[in-house]
């Protein structure tokens, strides 16, 4: 059975459209037919993330409006095979997100595909609201920092009052952390929240912890998620991510500060 | 001393249609009415809407409605829409008469009455910024987290047995012998019955310990639980 994947936050800047763009190359790497929907209307990111950002003729509210078909706007990504991309309208805003035909494409995805991401836009307008609407599961992207914290909390709370499943009084959303921009050494020096601050303020499951990283930096510019570097240690904590997702046990790592050899301290951090 | 001789109150009365009383199966009607919720019937007072209604220029007349009305308990208190002859007629068999809005039910349903002490509201899940509950008319029970920019609101008291990171106002329609009961006090703002301190003002000695709060001398007083 087809899942719904939400990836949202509330807060803006917190690294959505990066983790979605990796959660949906995990999945992929990992066999699963993953498809992942940019909800940003106007805003459209996630082709720069993904790399694919000259192949985009059609995009999502083109097919909810019938202008197009799903093959026509789907991009299939270059290097997996399992892995496709289904960019939004720049040029539209979020008020061309409509439901029902929200709805229809799903619907139609679910045929084909094993797990469908839909990467939020910020807020928790109409766009934010659409985007969850539909979800089996959610990935709660949250920083270490209390703005985010309470932002994250307000949107769970959204999860869990006005998604289809609570309206209709489903089963509740399947709703992860995901701790990204984690510093090590700034938490212990008290200036972040720690995993267990967040988690308690939270109460849900943790997912993982993706340590600030320069290769987040490098994968977004050069078009390429993070997961398919398999040397950074953000790509590690993702692929670690999804296999918990997957229901796999993986212990949490980059959640203490690294042992630096004395070339790295002389010479700053690598 | 200046002493308020008159003070407003609004209650909820029942309006019977003076042209029901004529109809042969309205005894038989009000009777199993009765019978679905005595307690609420129970010497219930009753105002004869006179719209539309012939008659009734006489104080025998209002008398005979009100012994009617009296066999089953209910007390007839008023008339409205009533012409001016009706209103004098009325005064003289000892009845008011009321000034009728469009507002006003003209017919009250038994179930509408309230339970006489509503069960407290209770809340398991957690209570996520941003939301807000009131427990209008009773106590406020939560057994779950109440994060930063959640609000909770009660008419009687506020139970968290959790921690409460969030808002509580207790006593919120000016019962000043609400309490607000927490397992964990890290709350935002606290109230009583409209005083309220803000987390700055808590005492530092209480904050992240089980505290109750209760207005003292009309001063917001915390002790530790």
């Amino acid at each position: 059975m087809a899942k719904v994947i939400v990836v949202t936050s509330g807060k803006g800047g917190v690294g959505k459209t990066t983790t979605s763009a990796a959660f949906a190359a995990g999945l992929a790497l990992r066999g699963h037919k993953t498809v992942v929907i940019d909800f940003d209307v106007g805003l459209r990111n996630l082709d720069l993330v993904m790399g694919c950002e000259r192949r985009v003729v059609f995009d999502f509210i083109n097919v909810i409006n019938g202008d197009a078909n799903l093959n026509q706007a789907l991009i299939k990504d270059k290097r997996n095979d399992n892995l496709f991309i289904f960019p939004t309208s720049q040029t539209r805003d979020k008020d061309a997100l409509k439901r029902e035909g929200v709805e229809r494409v799903l619907e139609e995805l679910k045929k084909t595909f094993d797990y469908i991401i839909c990467d939020s836009p910020a807020g928790i307008e109409h766009g934010a609201i659409t985007a969850l609407y539909f979800a089996d599961s959610a990935v709660i992207v949250t920083n270490p920092e209390v703005s985010s914290v309470r932002d994250s909390d307000r949107i769970i709370g959204i999860l869990s009052s006005r998604s289809r499943r609570a309206e209709r009084n489903e089963p509740p959303v399947d709703i992860h952390l995901l701790l990204t921009r984690y510093d090590p050494d700034r938490v212990v020096k008290g200036e972040m929240l720690t995993v267990e601050d967040v988690r308690e303020i939270l109460s849900i499951p943790l997912l993982g912890v993706i340590p600030e990283s320069e290769s987040v930096l490098r994968a977004s510019n050069t078009g390429t998620p993070v997961v398919f570097d398999a040397d950074s240690p953000a790509g590690r904590a993702y692929v670690d991510a999804v296999a918990r997702f997957l229901g796999e046990q993986r212990e949490m790592r980059f959640v203490k500060p690294e042992k630096r050899g004395f070339f790295r301290v002389l010479f700053g951090r690598a | 001393m200046a002493i308020n001789l008159v003070q407003g109150a609004l209650f909820t009365v029942m309006v019977v249609r003076a042209g029901m009383l004529a109809d042969p199966s309205f005894e038989h009607e009000l009777a199993r009415q009765i019978e679905l919720s005595p307690r609420f019937f129970r010497a219930a007072p009753v105002v004869l809407d006179l719209r539309r209604a012939g008659g009734f220029e006489s104080a025998e007349e209002f008398a005979d409605a009100r012994d009617v009305l009296h066999r089953f308990t209910l007390v007839l208190v008023g008339v409205q829409n009533a012409t001016p002859a009706q209103i004098e007629a009325a005064a003289a068999a000892g009845l008011a008469s009321f000034a009728p809005t469009a507002a006003q039910p003209t017919r009250v349903r038994p179930e509408a009455a309230p339970p006489a002490q509503p069960r407290a509201r209770l809340i398991t899940a957690p209570v996520r910024s941003g939301t807000q509950i009131y427990a209008r008319g009773t106590d406020l029970v939560v057994t779950a987290a109440v994060s930063p920019g959640a609000e909770l609101i009660a008419d009687g008291n506020i139970h968290v047995y959790n921690v409460l990171r969030g808002r509580a106002l207790a006593g919120a329609s000016g019962d000043v012998g609400a309490r607000i009961f927490c397992s964990r006090l890290e709350a935002e703002l606290i109230s009583i019955a409209g005083r309220y301190l803000v987390s700055d003002q808590l005492p530092a000695d209480q904050r992240g310990f089980p505290v109750q709060v209760a207005l003292v001398d009309d001063q917001l007083t915390l002790t530790r639980i």
